[in-house]
């Protein structure tokens, strides 16, 4: 795999309201490659979504926000950046896709205009090339009748169109990394999979890295090359999608994964559940943020944070952050 | 044994700026008693209000509903009182179908007081029993339910449609709004009470996944139609209605390996608007095996292989070549 083009290390993203801060993202990092697609996967909370959009200041509004780590896009320190250099980043460099594709078009103007005025202002075209730009990307993004699609607006298009409209419009300036936060929840089961099937023959064409926020594992299982799985701000396990899915370590993954019933599998285990509920990020103990829900809960957990670690010797590293899963189970850690 | 419940050509259409909306359009429904009866479809389709009209909370244009061998609207208009003891809702929000003021003890024990259940000492036991059964701590009795979590919630309104212990539950997309360990929580909390409790339960849901797990029998619509009915693990194994089984396939599999390497069906499109169905089979339009004559007739239901009925005229054999 090729270096990094997106390296994110050391996160620590502090919000804080009149009334209460939270550690949203605590000393977490993930980086993707080109032609990669990474699946960050965590529950409502979890900071999944905080700690990729965050160091682009994608954050909510009205939020105080001190955040601390490096974060590195295509070798560029982007805390660094000035607001005007990193706004130009988020145009370019990145592509985001969200959940609501009418957060991102404007209500006001036709689909078309939107898409060339992107490819004009990022990819350097000139105002004839990003019309003849915007009429290909809605083909591409599998749009039937693209030349009639580019007059209208937003509101003349069903959900599934919309959101497809939308992955043109984040592909308008030819990004290199394209940042999907949860692209198909809003969507129905036949049009979830039309829109993972896109994301992923674009990926393909084009080479770009993919991050994909979700907690839907069938999505993830879909597109996912790596898996970093997030829990209270932490990352407690992250490897290649089939040892996360397939052979997971840790107790929450393994537990996430317990929970989703698989109706192809005959010898299916049904949906167990993890007893509890996540900690209350206002008021984080030390130790493992998984403690209080964990089967194999041992004293030290409640007290030491537990590292991630290195396991096993496969091309692309496993690590886990359970040192009571990995000696009970007797697993060889090459950190 | 009487069906719990039955439907009888049900149509609920709105009249609005844009149109008629025929969101269901000749339903028949049978529920049989102590089933775990499944609705599932995509946006529109119609599953949403269907379930609303069984119960009454949306008056249907045409046909009628039987609850537990009585006619439902002759029902709850002479016994309304009694129609709610047997029969309960439960809303996908939780929040929006609670009092914010109310703590959950004054939430709970407010149908007791209505139906006139017991004096305050019989009613507070009641409301630790019910707490008890959906496994809430009776710590959440003084608490207000902006200050739950979404599963708590949805737990406590559980726990109020099970207050005057019902007989039938009819549940509109209870599980949507969870997080994914927590929504296997609330689905084992169903199937424990319906077995506990003899309880019918109707669910409307959009994760078909979760529904092969837990339901007896499902119901599958598209655009106000029904479109393949039957017990849920032969109708989930072999599906015999096109649209039943790019619905399956759409669903990705766990697994990445197995995701890799099966085959998919992909629909073209979105689903049409109700407003404005095709003729002939309302899946005409996006069928991998469409014929001329689907775009003419409207196919009935009719009993398939799997032991239950697919509306559709190629089912079973020739759709089954195609998989």
């Amino acid at each position: 795999m090729s270096a990094p083009i997106y390296q994110v290390e050391g996160l620590v993203i502090d919000l804080y309201t009149p009334t209460v801060s939270v550690r949203a993202v605590d000393g977490a990092g993930f980086h993707v490659a080109p032609g990669e697609t990474l699946a960050i996967v965590g529950e409502s909370g979890s900071g999944k979504t905080v700690m990729t959009l965050g160091p682009l200041g994608l954050l909510p509004e009205g939020v105080a926000v001190d955040l601390r780590g490096t974060a590195r896009a295509d070798g560029k320190d982007i805390l660094s950046m000035s607001p005007a250099e990193l706004s130009r980043m988020r145009g370019g460099f990145f592509g985001v896709i969200f959940q609501d594709p009418m957060s991102a078009l404007n209500p006001m103007l036709k689909i078309g205009p939107q898409l060339a005025r992107q490819a004009q202002l990022y990819a350097g075209l000139s105002a004839q090339e990003a019309k003849k730009e915007a009429v290909s990307l809605l083909a591409r993004s599998g749009i039937p009748d693209p030349e009639d699609r580019y007059d209208r607006y937003p509101h003349e298009l069903s959900g599934g169109m919309l959101q497809r409209a939308m992955i043109a419009l984040a592909l308008a300036a030819r990004p290199r990394v394209l940042i999907a936060d949860e692209p198909t929840t809003a969507l129905d089961a036949t049009v979830q999979a039309q829109i993972l099937a896109l994301i992923r023959q674009i990926q393909k064409e084009d080479g770009i890295a993919v991050i994909l926020i979700t907690h839907d594992i069938g999505a993830v299982s879909v597109l996912a090359d790596r898996v970093a799985v997030l829990y209270a701000g932490q990352v407690a396990e992250e490897g290649s999608a089939i040892d996360v899915l397939t052979a997971p370590l840790h107790p929450y993954t393994r537990g996430l994964l317990a929970s989703v019933p698989d109706f192809r599998s005959e010898n299916a285990t049904g949906t167990k559940e993890i007893p509890g509920i996540p900690p209350n990020q206002a008021q984080l103990e030390a130790g493992c943020r998984f403690a209080d829900r964990c089967e194999l809960v041992q004293p030290q957990c409640r007290t030491h944070r537990p590292p991630l670690v290195k396991v096993g010797t496969g091309a692309v590293p496993h690590r886990v952050a359970c040192p009571v899963v990995i000696t009970a189970e007797g697993i060889v850690t090459h950190d | 044994m009487t069906d719990a419940i039955v439907a009888k050509g049900l149509k609920v259409h709105f009249q609005t700026a844009a149109g008629l909306v025929r969101a269901v359009d000749g339903v028949d429904l049978t529920v049989a008693q102590g089933a775990f009866h499944g609705i599932v479809g995509e946006s529109g389709c119609g599953k949403t209000t269907l379930a609303r009209a069984l119960i009454g909370l949306q008056s249907a244009t045409v046909g009628q509903v039987q609850i537990l061998g009585r006619d439902r609207a002759e029902w709850a208009r002479t016994d309304r009182k009694g129609f709610a003891r047997a029969v309960q809702f439960i809303f996908q929000d939780p929040l929006g179908s609670m009092s914010r003021r109310q703590t959950v003890g004054q939430t709970l024990e407010e149908p007791l007081q209505i139906h006139g259940k017991g004096d305050a000492k019989a009613r507070r036991a009641r409301v630790a029993e019910l707490l008890d059964l959906v496994a809430l701590p009776t710590t959440v009795l003084d608490r207000l339910p902006r200050s739950l979590s979404g599963g708590q919630r949805q737990r406590v309104s559980i726990a109020r449609a099970l207050a005057l212990s019902p007989k039938v539950l009819i549940c509109d997309e209870p599980l949507s709004a969870l997080d994914v360990s927590v929504r296997a929580q609330i689905v084992n909390l169903f199937a424990r009470l319906q077995a506990q409790l003899g309880l019918t339960i109707v669910i409307v849901a959009h994760d078909l996944a979760i529904v092969r797990e837990v339901c007896s029998a499902v119901t599958v619509m598209y655009l106000g139609r029904v479109a393949e009915e039957g017990a849920a693990k032969p109708l989930f194994t072999d599906p015999a209605h096109p649209y039943s089984q790019a619905l399956l396939s759409a669903v990705p599999s766990p697994d990445p390996r197995v995701e890799a390497t099966r085959p998919r069906i992909l629909l073209a499109g979105d689903p049409p608007s109700p407003r404005n169905p095709p003729p002939g089979c309302r899946f005409s339009t996006r069928c991998p095996v469409v014929e001329p004559r689907c775009r003419e007739t409207e196919p009935a239901l009719r009993a398939v292989q799997h032991g239950g009925a697919a509306a559709c005229h190629l089912a079973d054999a020739s759709v089954h070549a195609m998989i």
